[in-house]
């Protein structure tokens, strides 16, 4: 096992993390039939309100709710807007993209430079000393900072949620029909509301991780189209959370590899081998995309519109 | 005497510019099968969502087995004991019917087996139903069963169906008003909604009827006539159209020979060997239940989506089966889809535009690539003019017109391009009578110019009204044609339900797809 | 419940016009906030940002420069978003046509042809209608998201530009900076008024607001993309193409962004550097929607937003505010005017439902 691999495979983790908090949180909301192309604004708004946070107070778990709560307070805004002042989803979205952008940006016009010490791991010292397989275990599985299992915890929880609970079920038939929906009696922008902020809190969460594990700095424009990915990633997974995840770790792995592909110096410019996340998401698409009729299948047939109850 | 199931005294309610319901009384009884009966926009269904807590009135006092309640949301009805099947019916396609039957009743209801509940209850009163299934497999039929058991679940008292049989077979509808006794014998008081006379003198015991938003009369329906009804229904005598004597038919102007399509609608249905024609001065009607093939028909008859066999599709002697719109115009052709805002008319766009929009080539519009602003209102005043339209004048939106009026400037628009060959869908939905009289009046007219006439329709009295020869649509494959006189509406009912006939005893070959005329 | 929103019934023509004056106001009254929190005067502030920078004939001309791009790009993009086609890319594709058309200009840099500025502008537009090709391309064969494909390639642009800079366009005589050399005399845009920055590529930004006026207006095209972007189904009933139409609208807009780009690196910077844009093709996307999607609007809009860039730099010079705020006042103007546009079609009702109306009859 050549000594790069280890540190490899933990890097692949940390850049995959914040793919899957920001993915799974739109996959929600666009199960409720919410398409908010925000996710870049409310991601990189979360990593900068996380990183103040955590340097001003030193506190972790406080830097990692702030973040939450950043997200979801953006989201708020889009929620409003869109639920209740109906405005265009798609312009909205792109207008959160543009304002968590520039308010970053203003927010984190001290911050360049700092540092943040990180977030606890969690460690099993004793697994880790079994010969050989000891430290491949160790690294794929444990002793990971507390994050990367919470996420792991979240696809699950979230697929159970969708799938199994009655509240799920009514956010998957507030995205499926939302008149229908309506007239059974269900209050539908409440319901959507709620999965906007989540969205919100969880593209936060994604940011937090960016700014206060990944990096650990804050550097402007940081997200670097993360937000963007994210929303690919959704579409990538026929919206299923398992798939998310997958999908999440494809684009980690290769964030990481073509950085590491530079240390090893292979004769291609890095800046060509920085544009691979940004083909590879196109390409993804294409491939995904392709079967129009498979895509309506699995979209939520309400994606995008905006539902307004007459009387 | 027992206490009224339901008594409404004084319900109002306003919408900007209309009064949808204007101090409307209404006491329905324990066992009783009720008929809310009105036109289109009379205001029963305002009145329905109401009594089921979807929207709240101005003003007006609900009582409940003599008691006075509040409705505030469908939840409230349902613990009351109200069931509702609406008319456009609220399910989700891509759910199972349980998840379906789940997500309408309370989660008290929905908890245990109720898998085996729904077999058993769906199984005790003849309307099968698998829990598994998913909803866009299932026909009208069968979605409306669903509609129906997820009332049934929480044993109603008062169950509400608005315009339940608009999508049902006339065999399908003895079906249903075989449950719907059964439930009136058990003391269900069923709430009837229906612009369908006969059926009402059929099933119900009284009948209350709107018009205008308003109730004008009260009566019992074994004792009136439909001709009787319709006339209080309508507040005025009745026109039936007149159908020009003595029109010889000529040549063929569409023949249609072996038209197939895959369906792009995900929950659509695929047309297989469909061949027809239609005679200069004559008019097929097409009957069927919707989501039979009507709308895919519709789109290769018209071109948005063209086939791939060129010769599939002939007008006068020119194949278009592989071209669009634009090229069947240029061949003479008119079309009327289903959907007036949105398909047939752009919404937000002025009358002129709209004009436009189909006329610009036929009615020379367009110099060098702009638009001829001036010609295209003259030609859109024209339309309002000689069709009759109510609009303050053509610079206004579409949406601004009422349902009727719409309708009229678009068979209007169509028909001042003088085409050849017209097909229309569903032309008379949703529309007041008195605009559907001129509307089936100009198609008539049409006909004795010398136009092949082709109206696809779910309204079975209006075919039999304006059609010289009767086809049936029953998935995506069409029966041979017959002249109304030679066939029953049971007969087409049956075909309707995909069930062999043999209208008129003829020997019937079997295949689908004879050739009409 | 207390404030409620009443459907009108029909599009009120003088709130279009309104509201993005309301936008205007209500970003105003929260900048004073704005500034106050960040512990400046607000009263000063507002001078330093909407009023110091064109107080100056430099500073009014600044105006246009910076105005030159948004319109330009704006304008394009307004027929996309006209018909439902969301061109998020076009900071690539004017990165991609400021490549195109300043490469001309270093490929012939000792060239003194007349004709050298006419071939950079036509390569800049092309270059731009090449990039939004792309994902014209693939939503037309693939059915693949244009709003993700474009915004991807914006990444890939800035890259290319990055690539280029650093590696085969250096400068050869450039102490390894990463920027091209200078443009040559016959490569850049001639100034208009003597002493200022303000080139000629403001002509484009106002034959690009006409021609747009009259084709949206008058052409049958306009009107292929009006009827397509509000009721698709409608566009098909007319025999209208979609693809014909994503491909028209990514095309032109691309090609417009492009010649932003080909304006930007041989009128202001003549020469390419690592930052050619400050994120034009983003903010151009404001213009559009504050401009109503309609050329003329576009116009005012673009000199508004160009202002809100001066006032940023003006800013971050009189007062030392961070320049970031210029983003922030960019994104609070397109949420007020989205939130605004909601008097479009409906009125707001305070109190409960009203109780006396005109008695016509229903439906």
């Amino acid at each position: 096992m050549p000594e790069w691999f280890i540190p490899f495979l933990l890097s692949v983790v940390t850049a995959s993390t914040p793919f899957v908090f920001a993915g799974i949180g739109e996959l929600v909301v666009e199960k409720s039939g919410v398409l908010n192309l925000g996710v870049e604004g409310m991601m990189i708004v979360g990593a900068v309100s996380a990183f103040a946070a955590g340097v001003t107070t030193g506190s972790g778990p406080l830097a990692v709710f702030t973040g939450a709560f950043a997200g979801a307070a953006m989201a708020l805004i889009f929620g409003v807007l869109t639920l209740y002042l109906l405005s265009n989803q798609v312009a909205t979205g792109l207008a959160l993209t543009l304002f968590g952008l520039g308010l970053s940006a203003l927010m984190g016009h001290g911050m360049v430079g700092k540092t943040f010490p990180g977030l606890p791991h969690l460690e099993f010292p004793l697994l880790e000393q079994i010969p050989v397989v000891g430290p491949l275990i160790g690294t794929l599985l444990l002793g990971h900072d507390v994050l990367v299992y919470f996420s792991v915890v979240l696809v699950i929880a979230v697929g159970w949620f969708l799938n199994k609970s009655r509240a799920g079920m009514v956010l998957r038939a507030v995205g499926e029909n939302h008149n229908a929906a309506h007239s059974i009696g269900y209050p539908v922008n409440l319901v959507r509301l709620l999965a906007v902020l989540f969205g919100g809190a969880m593209a936060g969460l994604g940011g937090a991780y960016l700014s206060l594990v990944h990096t650990p700095l804050w550097v402007e424009n940081m997200t670097a189209g993360r937000g963007w990915i994210a929303l690919a990633l959704v579409v990538f997974a026929s919206w299923r959370p398992a798939r998310v995840f997958v999908g999440a770790y494809l684009f980690g792995g290769l964030t990481i590899m073509q950085l590491h592909a530079q240390g090893l110096g292979i004769e291609i410019p890095p800046q060509v081998l920085a544009m691979a996340p940004y083909l590879a998401t196109i390409v993804v698409l294409v491939i995904i995309s392709r079967d129009s009729a498979l895509v309506r299948l699995n979209a939520p047939a309400c994606l995008g519109k905006s539902f307004h109850a007459t009387g | 005497m027992t206490a009224p199931r339901l008594e409404l005294k004084g319900v109002t309610k306003r919408y900007p510019g209309v009064v949808a319901n204007n101090d409307v009384d209404l006491t329905v009884m324990p066992g009783e099968i009720h008929a809310l009966l009105g036109e289109n926009g009379a205001g029963k269904s305002t009145l329905v969502k109401f009594i089921y807590g979807v929207q709240r009135a101005d003003a007006g006092v609900m009582k409940w087995e003599g008691r006075e309640v509040e409705i505030p949301n469908p939840k409230a009805a349902r613990d009351l004991g109200i069931g509702m099947v609406f008319q456009h019916f609220s399910l989700f396609d891509a759910m199972t019917v349980e998840e379906n039957i789940a997500l309408g009743i309370s989660a008290e209801l929905a908890r245990g087996d109720l898998n085996s509940r729904i077999k058993e209850i769906s199984a005790s009163y003849g309307l099968p139903l698998q829990p598994d299934r998913y909803v866009h497999t299932l026909s009208v039929g069968e979605r409306q069963r669903i509609e129906v058991v997820r009332c049934l679940l929480q044993s109603p008292k008062l169950l509400i169906m608005d315009e339940p049989t608009s999508v049902l077979t006339p065999q399908e509808v003895e079906e249903l008003f075989k449950t719907l006794r059964r439930l009136s014998g058990e003391g269900v008081s069923i709430l009837y909604i229906s612009h369908k006379l006969q059926e009402i003198k059929e099933l119900c015991h009284t009948a209350t009827i709107m018009r205008m938003g308003e109730v004008v009369d009260d009566c019992d329906p074994a004792e009136e006539t439909a001709r009787s009804m319709a006339e209080m229904m309508m507040g005025k005598n009745l026109m039936s159209p007149e159908r020009p004597e003595g029109i010889e038919t000529g040549a063929p102007r569409l023949v249609v020979r072996n038209l197939n399509m895959e369906t792009s609608d995900q929950y659509g249905v695929d047309l297989h060997g469909i061949s027809f024609e239609v005679r200069s001065g004559e008019i097929l009607g097409i009957a069927g239940i919707s989501g039979n093939g009507q709308t895919e028909l519709m789109d290769a008859l018209s071109g948005e989506v063209p086939v791939d066999d060129d010769d599939s599709i002939i007008i006068g002697d020119k194949t278009v089966g592989g071209a669009g719109p634009v090229e069947r115009r240029a061949a003479g052709m008119s079309f009327v889809p289903e959907e007036r805002l949105g398909h047939g008319a752009v919404p937000e766009m002025t009358l002129w535009e709209n004009a436009f929009l189909s006329g610009a080539t036929r009615k020379d519009l367009v110099k060098s690539g702009f638009i001829q602003i001036k010609k295209s209102s003259t030609y859109a005043s024209e339309i309002v003019e000689k069709f009759k339209v109510k609009t303050p004048g053509v610079l206004n939106a579409a949406d601004s017109l009422s349902g009727g009026n719409l309708q009229k400037f678009i068979f209007g628009r169509e028909i001042l391009q003088d085409p050849s060959v017209i097909v229309v869908l569903q032309p008379t939905w949703g529309v007041d009578a008195g605009s559907a009289a001129a509307i089936r009046q100009s198609l008539l007219d049409l006909a004795a110019g010398g136009a092949a006439v082709l109206v696809i329709s779910q309204d079975l009295e209006e075919l039999f009204e304006v059609a010289d020869q009767i086809a049936v649509i029953c998935q995506g494959r069409l029966s041979r044609s017959w002249p109304p006189d030679e066939i029953t509406v049971d007969e087409i009912g049956l075909l309707m339900a995909g069930v062999e006939a043999d209208p008129g005893g003829e020997a019937h070959n079997g295949e689908a797809g004879g050739h009409a005329g | 419940m207390l404030v409620r929103l009443e459907n009108r019934g029909e599009i009120s023509k003088a709130m279009v016009y309104a509201s993005p004056f309301i936008a205007v106001v209500l970003t105003l009254i929260a900048g004073v906030f704005l500034f106050a929190l960040l512990g400046v005067n607000p009263v000063e502030a507002i001078l330093s940002f909407f009023i110091t920078p064109i107080s100056t004939l430099d500073g009014f001309a600044e105006l246009f420069v910076k105005g030159t791009p948004l319109v330009l790009i704006a304008v394009g993009l307004s027929f996309g978003f006209q018909a439902n086609v969301w061109n998020i890319g076009a900071e690539g594709q004017l990165t991609v046509g400021a490549l195109a058309g300043g490469g001309l200009a270093l490929l012939f840099f000792a060239s003194e042809s007349l004709f050298l500025l006419p071939a950079m502008a036509a390569a800049g537009i092309l270059g731009g209608m090449a990039w939004a090709a792309i994902p014209a391309f693939l939503k037309t064969r693939y059915n693949t998201n244009e709003i993700l494909t474009s915004l991807m390639l914006v990444y890939v642009a800035l890259l290319l530009l990055s690539y280029l800079i650093h590696g085969p366009w250096k400068d050869p005589d450039g102490q390894n900076f990463p920027e091209s050399r200078l443009f040559p005399d016959a490569g850049i845009l001639p100034v208009m008024i003597e002493t200022t920055r303000m080139h000629v590529g403001w002509l484009f930004a106002l034959a690009a607001v006409a021609t747009g006026w009259i084709l949206i207006a008058r052409h049958v095209i306009g009107f292929q993309i009006r009827v397509t972007g509000m009721a698709p189904m409608a566009a098909s009933f007319a025999g209208f193409k979609e693809k014909r139409i994503i491909w028209i609208t990514l095309l032109m807009s691309g090609g417009a962004a492009g010649l932003a780009g080909m304006v930007e690196v041989s009128g202001p910077i003549q020469q390419i550097v690592p930052n050619i844009s400050p994120g034009y093709g983003f903010t151009a996307i404001i213009v559009a929607f504050l401009g109503r999607l309609h050329p003329v609007g576009v116009l005012f809009a673009g000199l508004l937003m160009a202002l809100t860039y001066l006032g940023g730099e003006n800013a971050q010079i009189e007062m030392n505010l961070p320049n970031a705020v210029t983003g922030v006042f960019q994104g609070m103007l397109l949420f007020f005017l989205l939130a605004a546009d909601v008097l479009i079609k409906y009125r707001v009702k305070f109190g409960g439902p009203k109780t006396a109306g005109a008695a016509e009859g229903a439906g």
